[in-house]
């Protein structure tokens, strides 16, 4: 039995450990791991090595270098560090290593060694440089958390979709924390820091000092503090030795240990197996390792599951295994086999050898129309390898404009992307190459673009229209689109200009544009506007009074109002008003002057051209009976009975409608009949319609 | 809450429930409390899909107009922008988060684009420098909003404008984009059929769209038979002429507006003993008018000659149901009786407010309603001119009434010119009651409507006639309404007649577009809806129903835009095998806005016993003649 337990060694009273071997490393280090940045992969992934990450000498022979290893060893790649002082390194969720520089710029690495892209955790940052950074992992996926030379933290939690945030100040923060770390609570990430004898929490909002429950006392500091990777459990290791374990909400102690070490120690980090439900703290220094532990408790460890086994396969390039496995599986296509074939076709466009058609017509054989594959992000891939015309004829496979557009535009293919922005409809991809375009060319060649494509141009017309009038006009001007210059110059005499004479010039041009334009209606009309706005310009002058922007009807009607009847006639006369209306417009304007007189002497004059009816009604709205009556004697027999009944005469009415012999009219009049004083009236159409009816 | 988009043969509750889900969804990525900052013209289309309760559940504590300068205070942790894509818009965005106090809590700024996301604006957000600002920038595809159980519409008020006057095709993509979402929630739809060049390029941009989605393939069981594009352009006539049923009337007298209307408050005031109507309400009254209110469900579409005798019988029924309650004896029966109590009310409720909304729609129009309860009516309808058209007034006319009896004689002249027109009398020359209504003032959009119309049953007007209506138009109400009428020029709406051909009387003939014999009680033709005038766009529909296009090929060929048939193939075992009997389901989408009277017509297709088909509608705009002039119409000042 012995053989069995040989190994094994005691920890605390009840529970045993022992240390073996999984599987030697393949690889052969020549420096110490002390003298590197190491960051290895979660759940077995790769490692990365960064040698002489200090040296800031420009000499090949000792600049850093980056080697990646897989899990056990195997060199997966190495290269020459050119870029900027790193200061941390780490792992994304999706195999992609992140190597924070000095400055804030974060450059992205694959697997293999190949960069992906960079990108700058802001302005504050690079002023304050970095102090330091750490890599963390959420739900969203990996963040990057950064403490500046000025104290401050800026975070991003997730940085496949970068927003940074930066967190509030830490009051009365001098000099760094003594340690700190990223948390991720209720979906939001937060920063946990220990200054002195106090630990604060900060989110983007505030920043709060925070107690564990059951801390021991006597503590002057935190030196080192750990969260365990579902950050549910957190460590913290105090200058008096003592280890404070308990969940990260900082809500619930789960134990404690003294230990007679105060130095701080080199690093402490949360292990245990996955289902297991024992959960330790592993803390080591120089020479020393201490795993404490604690009671047992259930915990639920998220699986690898089968789409990051997958990727895992994929980031190795083994294509076919991952396949066979998705098929095995029976993954519907989109997150099975099109997915890897996707990959596939982004680490074929890598192969430098084979000429574009080749890679072209190799990936379109291999996809086809495979649904859930993006063209357009091999296409990107392909032109991120500097392959532009291949990543072009990658493009004519993708079917989504939205996708199309900016990476042609990206490649600067601005005019390609014009017209597949056009084909797709979507007016928004549209107005954006626009832009792109106009900055790109100059005026005269993005005008002619213009001209061929005529929805851009509509859509840049309506544009300028809000925008850049004065290029609105160029655009007419350039077409020879004289009506519109016409409209044009219409709108300008209204916004633009305030003195007369401007608004008269801008006219005159308007009405030069109409004659151009062949539009001879247009343009007589704008030179009355013209003779009208200096006329009213003149009455205004003399007269006082408000003209300027009536209508020449309205100003006619105000000069009646105003009794200025010699320079109404004028007026209408030299417009050429017709007889008609101006009857209406005198009637209408004189019983509003309740000037009755002037009035019937108006209706005297000639015969009117419009009837007498409309005088009975307005007369009736001005509630003189009196004078409606005057004319409905004079109204023609046509409207004879609607005159009659207007002013209230039933009985007249009901005569002149049997006299007319006409059926409506006798409908008319009985319809206005009521019973009490019109009785004999009724009877008496009653007997006209029977004596019709005989005949 | 919306139990009335489920009634029809579509079920749209599906629609307005996927599109709430969106909203809530979108809430909670902005956790905590929140304020929203409302583009002002999406609130009321907001209104038809999430009450101010759903809004709270979610934690919104506070309501804003997107406005310049500084944000409201507001105690919360996110501010989020509810806007439609316009650079405008940006711009006032960033001037509320540029002057967003900073020694003040940092709060969170989203903005959701409604209903696309746009580069141009982020663009724009970002040469203002403030792109960076937003946590969250999404997008909420609200294309089509369900209005009723079978009319789903955009709301999009400039689409016809955009479309035919400006070459702006936004609103179409939009609409593409609408029908894409219909279709993943009800099913590939296997035939598109249409008419004129925007249905053209919306049918392109759903083809394409289909190309791009290869990945999902669409497993529900179609709902629809088949979609019928239509431009507004084909039929420029139709939202002319005066609606004549009731909802359309009250439409074109009060405005609806999502769903909404608001009415002078007079008629509804609560009638008390001795109240000396001293406390008369002043603010308008607002009702909500949808199916969900089984009255005007009833009467929204009949013509407004046959609204007084339902009104009538009614008020019959529930007076009788009311007097059950001497026949109630036993206990039995009076608990009964009670337990029916509340829906009686809310029918002698719905009741009086539509007799209310009767009578004031009468002063308007005069028509004459026989039956209608609480009024005496004793007049009858008199030919005119052979035209069926209201001819009695039925109260005195003394001098205070003159005012109204003017309208309604007015409403009646009106209608004859308009039928003149319609039925081809007289409209190749100046016509005195323009002139007249020119000459009194009378409003712009009503001249307009006018001439526009006499313009299209002419096939343009001759040179000498348009231009005395124009030089007489800019006298009258100003020089710089040249522009509005180059507006409506450019939309074909008016227009000098060209070859000296007018082809109206071939499309009338053909299409049957004037009915002589129409029974507006108990209609047995669309052409009830306008008295006597069939609306073209909706003949179109039928006669693609039954015996289809290639029966008119002539006419098509006569009206604008091309005319065309697309089949998208569905698996085979989505294909539908209609039972005998079973009607087709019809979407039929009006490009460029749809009025009342059409859905009523397209409602009546729907309802015929052998008609073969129902529709769905949907369109950019619900709207009226005068609300689309007056969006062609341009201010300079």
């Amino acid at each position: 039995m012995d053989c069995y337990t040989a190994n094994w060694n005691p920890l605390g009273d009840s529970a045993f450990y022992r240390k073996y071997e999984l599987y030697s490393m393949d690889w052969d280090l020549k420096e110490e791991l002390r003298d590197c940045l190491v960051a290895a992969a979660p759940y077995g992934g790769p490692i990365a090595l960064l040698r002489n990450p200090w040296r800031k000498e420009k000499a090949a022979s000792v600049r850093p270098v980056l080697d990646i290893y897989s899990a056990s060893g195997m060199p997966l790649a190495s290269l020459l560090w050119k870029s900027g002082p790193v200061v941390s390194l780490g792992w994304s969720a999706e195999e992609e290593l992140l190597c924070v520089q000095e400055d804030g710029a974060v450059l992205v690495y694959g697997l293999h060694g190949d960069f992906r892209r960079h990108f700058s955790m802001g302005n504050e940052v690079l002023q304050n440089r970095v102090l330091d950074a750490r890599i963390f992992h959420t739900e969203f996926g990996s963040g990057v958390a950064i403490l500046t030379g000025a104290h401050r933290f800026t975070l991003s939690a997730n940085v496949g979709d970068l927003k940074l945030r930066r967190m509030p100040e830490v009051p009365g923060l001098q000099s760094a924390p003594s340690c700190w770390t990223a948390l991720c609570q209720d979906r939001v990430a937060h920063i946990l820091l220990a200054v002195g004898p106090d630990l604060y929490l900060l989110d983007h909002a505030a920043c709060s000092a925070v107690t564990p429950p059951g801390l021991a006392p006597g503590v002057s500091s935190f030196l080192q503090m750990a969260v365990s990777f579902t950050y549910r459990h957190l460590a913290l290791f105090t200058d008096t030795g003592y280890i404070w374990m308990g969940t990260a909400s900082l809500k619930e102690k789960l134990c404690e240990f003294t230990c007679n070490i105060r130095a701080p120690p080199k690093q402490m980090v949360w292990c245990s197996r996955p289902r297991s439900k024992e959960r330790a703290v592993v803390v080591a220094w120089e020479r020393r390792l201490m795993v404490v532990g604690d009671a047992p408790e259930s915990i639920q460890y998220k699986q690898l599951t089968i789409q990051v086994l997958l990727d895992r396969l994929v980031l190795r390039r083994l294509y076919p295994l991952a396949i066979q496995i998705c098929e095995y599986l029976r993954l519907p296509e989109v997150q099975g086999v099109s997915r890897i074939l996707a990959h596939w076709a982004c680490y074929k466009v890598q192969q430098k050898d084979v000429s574009d058609e080749d890679v072209a017509r190799a990936i379109n054989q291999k996809l086809g129309d495979t649904p859930g594959v993006s063209y357009s992000d091999i296409a990107a891939r392909a032109y991120g390898c500097g392959r532009t015309e291949l990543a072009i004829k990658l493009l004519e496979y993708e079917p989504r404009s939205g996708e199309q557009v900016p990476l042609l535009l990206k490649m600067k293919r601005s005019k390609l992307a014009l017209s597949k922005a056009i084909e797709s409809g979507d007016t928004d991809l549209v107005f954006t190459v626009l832009l792109h375009l106009k900055n790109e060319l100059n005026r005269g060649d993005f005008f002619m673009t213009l001209r061929n494509q005529p929805m851009a141009l509509s859509l840049y017309r309506q544009f300028c229209k809000h925008q850049e009038l004065e290029t609105l006009k160029d655009l007419y001007n350039q077409d020879d689109n004289h009506q519109e210059l016409g409209s044009f110059h219409i709108r300008a005499s209204y916004a633009a200009e305030e003195r007369i004479e401007g608004r008269v010039a801008a006219l005159q041009t308007a009405a030069d544009a109409f004659y151009k334009a062949k539009n001879e209606f247009a343009a007589k009309a704008t030179e009355d506007q013209m003779r009208l706005l200096r006329l009213q310009r003149r009455l205004e002058d003399e007269l006082g009074g408000q003209f300027l922007d009536l209508s020449l009807h309205d100003t006619v009607t105000t000069l009646i109002l105003g009794s200025h009847n010699k320079r109404a006639e004028q007026l209408a006369r030299d417009f050429r008003i017709p007889d008609k209306r101006l009857w209406w417009l005198k009637l209408t304007a004189l019983a509003d002057l309740e000037d009755w007189e002037e009035l019937e002497k108006f209706s005297k004059s000639k015969k009117s051209p419009i009837g007498y009816l409309p005088f009975v009604e307005i007369c009736m709205k001005q509630h003189n009976k009196y004078e409606a009556k005057k004319y409905a004697s004079r109204v023609g027999p046509e409207q004879k009975v609607k005159a009659l009944l207007l002013v209230g005469d039933v009985a007249q009415a009901a005569d002149v409608a049997i006299e007319h012999r006409n059926e409506a009219e006798l409908s008319l009049v009985l319809s206005h009949c009521t019973g009490a004083t019109d009785g004999a009236t009724a009877d008496k159409i009653q007997r006209a319609r029977a004596q019709a009816q005989k005949k | 809450m919306a139990a009335h988009l489920s009634y029809g043969r579509v079920n749209l509750n599906v629609l307005r429930e996927a599109v709430r889900r969106e909203l809530r969804e979108f809430l909670d990525k902005c956790a905590g409390s929140k304020a929203i900052v409302w583009d002002e013209y999406l609130t009321g289309p907001f209104g038809l899909i999430a009450q101010y309760s759903l809004l709270k559940e979610h934690e919104v504590e506070k309501m804003f107009t997107l406005k310049g300068n500084r944000l409201p205070a507001a105690d919360v942790k996110n501010i989020i922008f509810f806007v439609r894509p316009r650079l405008e818009l940006m711009d006032i965005i960033a001037e509320n988060v540029l002057s967003e106090d900073r020694r003040g809590p940092t709060r969170d700024f989203h903005i959701l684009f409604v209903p696309r996301r746009s580069l141009l604006c982020e663009q724009r957000l970002k040469d203002l420098g403030v792109l960076g600002s937003f946590i969250h920038r999404e997008e909420y595809s609200l294309d089509l909003i369900p209005f009723d159980g079978d009319l789903l519409s955009m709301e999009s008020e400039g689409a016809f404008k955009e479309c035919y006057l400006e070459g702006d095709q936004t609103s179409l993509y939009h609409a593409a984009k609408g029908l894409m979402t219909l279709q993943a929630l009800y099913g590939t739809i296997p035939q598109i059929f249409g008419k004129g060049e925007c249905a053209r390029q919306v049918a392109n941009m759903m083809i394409r769209m289909k190309r791009e989605f290869t990945g999902s393939q669409n497993s529900i069981f179609p709902v629809f038979d088949n979609l019928l594009l239509l431009d507004r352009n084909v039929d420029l006539l139709t939202p002319l002429a005066t609606q004549l049923t009731y909802e359309g009337l009250i439409d074109e007298i009060y405005g609806i507006q999502n769903s909404y209307v608001k009415l002078p408050p007079e008629k509804f005031a609560p009638k008390k003993q001795g109240d000396g109507g001293k406390d008369l309400p002043t603010e308008a009254k607002k009702l909500q008018l949808n199916s969900a209110e089984e009255l005007y469900a009833e009467i929204r579409d009949k013509n407004f000659n046959a609204v007084g005798s339902v009104l009538s019988k009614k008020a019959k029924i529930i007076s009788a149901a009311f007097e059950e309650r001497h026949n109630a004896k036993t206990v039995g029966e009076i608990k009964q009786f009670v337990s029916q109590l509340p829906h009686m009310q809310a029918a002698r409720g719905s009741l009086a407010n539509h007799t209310s909304i009767a009578e004031l729609i009468k002063d308007v129009t005069n028509r004459v309603l026989l039956l209608l309860p609480r009024l005496e009516c004793n007049g009858t309808i008199s030919a005119h001119r052979n035209l069926r058209l209201p001819g009695s007034s039925d109260s005195l006319a003394s001098a205070s009434q003159v005012a109204e009896i003017t309208a309604s004689e007015d409403f009646f002249d009106k209608l004859t010119v308009e039928q003149e027109f319609m039925s081809g009398i007289d409209t190749d020359k100046v016509n005195n009651y323009i002139e007249d209504c020119i000459a009194q003032k009378h409003s712009l959009s009503k001249v307009l409507r006018l001439v526009c119309l006499q313009s299209v049953c002419n096939s343009g007007l001759k040179q000498k006639v348009l231009d005395y209506y124009k030089r007489e138009i800019l006298q009258t109400y100003g020089y710089e309404h040249i522009l509005t009428l180059h507006n409506l020029e450019k939309a074909g709406l008016l227009k000098p007649q060209t070859g000296g051909k007018n082809n109206y009387p071939t499309i009338r003939k053909t299409l049957r577009l004037w009915m002589d014999d129409v029974n507006e009680q108990n209609p047995t033709d669309i052409s009830y809806v306008y008295s006597g005038y069939a609306p073209l766009s909706v003949r179109l529909a039928q006669l693609l129903s039954r015996p289809g296009w290639r029966s008119i090929e002539e006419v098509l060929r006569i009206l604008p835009g091309p005319h065309f048939e697309e089949r998208q193939p569905l698996p085979t075992g989505l294909q539908k095998k209609r039972q005998p009997g079973e009607n087709r389901v019809t979407l039929i989408f009006f490009l460029g806005g749809v009025t009342f009277a059409e859905i009523a017509a397209l409602r009546f297709l729907s309802q015929l016993e052998d008609g073969g088909t129902e529709y769905v509608i949907a369109t950019t705009k619900l709207m009226n003649g005068t609300s689309w002039i007056e969006a062609l119409m341009e201010k300079p000042f």
